[in-house]
């Protein structure tokens, strides 16, 4: 009897790569699954920081999935190495800065790898042709199975049929006529088939899995490179951008404005790292300083703090500064008055 | 008897389980494992990693601000 073929699934969360993986094992494959961590994918994050969520916690979706298949799940923190798939995409950026053809040639070829160290057999994705305008296209296919180096290795259950034979499919691993030919971006195709497999709850991502689709958070993002004159990042950077009202009241330094008391608590744990401000006379939030300021600057940026809190309509408000040694300090201000913060100030 | 620590604290999910799972690769099976977390997040997808991954949970407990999440790794 030959052996059980085995493929590892690139499980994202969502319903392809759900449906994807039930589809090998119906045709009796081992399926694990991998999931890869960059940094922004649309986890709980905000939801963990924000206080009045802390009540229903966000699943995390791939967990999830892999629950519900009964399969492992491999989640691999590639935050480093990612930096260069952002810094540097060969195929560009889409609508925003999601690389999301480089994303997908470099988890793919990551998967590659796990299949050759650990003895498996293909590669599974939940890609549809026509889903995704950058990443799924019948041109980009190919792109994907090239320079991840899987090659026909890289099988597609959801749009074989639309695909020339991959090698599972040849070699008889899998039987093609049980695959499917789904394209474009309707998502009925699948949700028949989610129900057909009695998967009756899933998650419907909207616009994409990471930050970098959405154009708030890809501005603020610019916004950290353009200040610093150099497109880098750390961890740290980009969980800030995730949290509490950004702005930029001077080229050389921004401030993060937590906007409730959550965000001020995720805040505090920053405060050896940055400048921070927290109003003492009335309830307010916490804000840090990222960049360079001169005293007059953090003047400025005391008032701009002391408008977010519950003293803005008093003639003053007193706020305690701590520098990075730890020293502190405190200022009486008058709060800006909104005519007084400039739209463009905000990220 | 001893345990393994894992300082997940001021790390959002997934990173806690990445913690933990990285950890756990490296141990034997019964091997206690002690993940101290602040995402609440932590408190359903360690115990769910554990669960598809055949690692057993012992406890979970919150304290403070903090989570605690006690497993013994499996032998899966
Ligand atoms: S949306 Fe983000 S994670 Fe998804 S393919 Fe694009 S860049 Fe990659």
């Amino acid at each position: 009897m030959p052996s059980q073929r085995k493929a590892i699934a690139l499980i994202s969360g969502g319903l392809d790569s759900l449906l994807a993986a039930r589809v090998m094992q119906e045709q009796g494959i081992y399926v694990e699954g991998i999931n890869f961590f960059t940094g922004f994918c649309v986890e709980g994050h905000t939801h963990a920081i924000r206080k009045q969520d802390h009540a229903k916690p966000k699943r995390n979706n791939a967990l999830w999935v892999a629950e519900q298949l009964g399969i492992r799940l491999h989640i691999i923190d590639i935050i480093e190495e990612y930096k260069e798939v952002v810094f540097n995409p060969r195929h560009g950026y889409g609508a925003n800065l999601n690389p999301c053809l480089d994303c997908k040639i470099f988890m793919v070829n990551k998967a590659h790898h796990w299949v050759r160290d650990h003895g498996f057999d293909f590669v599974v994705t939940g890609e549809v042709i026509g889903q995704r305008p950058m990443s799924q296209r019948k041109d980009t296919m190919p792109v994907v199975s090239r320079e991840s180096g899987a090659e026909d290795l890289l099988l597609r259950p959801l749009c074989a049929k639309n695909l020339p034979p991959s090698r599972p499919e040849r070699e008889g691993w899998v039987d093609r006529e049980r695959l499917y030919g789904f394209s474009g971006r309707s998502r009925k195709p699948q949700m028949a088939l989610a129900s057909q497999f009695g998967f009756l709850e899933y998650a419907q991502p909207a616009g994409g899995c990471c930050f970098l689709t959405d154009a708030r958070y890809a501005a603020k993002l610019a916004d950290l490179w353009a200040s610093r004159g150099t497109k880098q990042y750390e961890l740290d950077d980009i969980m800030l951008l995730k949290v509490g009202r950004h702005l930029r009241p001077r080229p050389h330094f921004k401030v993060i404005i937590s906007r409730e008391e959550g965000e001020g608590n995720f805040l505090k744990g920053y405060r050896n790292q940055y400048i921070n401000i927290e109003s003492i006379s009335h309830p307010g939030p916490l804000a840090l300083i990222d960049g360079e300021p001169s005293f007059d600057d953090i003047e400025l940026a005391s008032r701009l703090v002391a408008r977010y809190g519950k003293g803005r309509e008093s003639p003053r408000v007193e706020l305690e500064v701590r520098d990075l040694e730890g020293h502190s300090y405190r200022l009486a201000v008058k709060p800006l008055s909104p005519s007084e913060v400039p739209e463009g100030w905000y990220l | 008897m001893s345990k393994v620590v894992v300082d997940a604290r001021r790390l959002l999910c997934p990173l806690p389980v990445i913690r933990v799972q990285d950890k756990v690769a490296a141990l034997m099976p019964g091997t206690r494992v002690e993940a101290v977390c602040t995402d609440p997040g932590a408190l359903h997808d360690i115990p769910a990693w554990c669960r598809i991954n055949g690692h057993h949970i012992l406890e979970t407990r919150t304290e403070g601000d903090e989570i605690i999440v006690i497993l013994e790794v499996g032998n899966p």
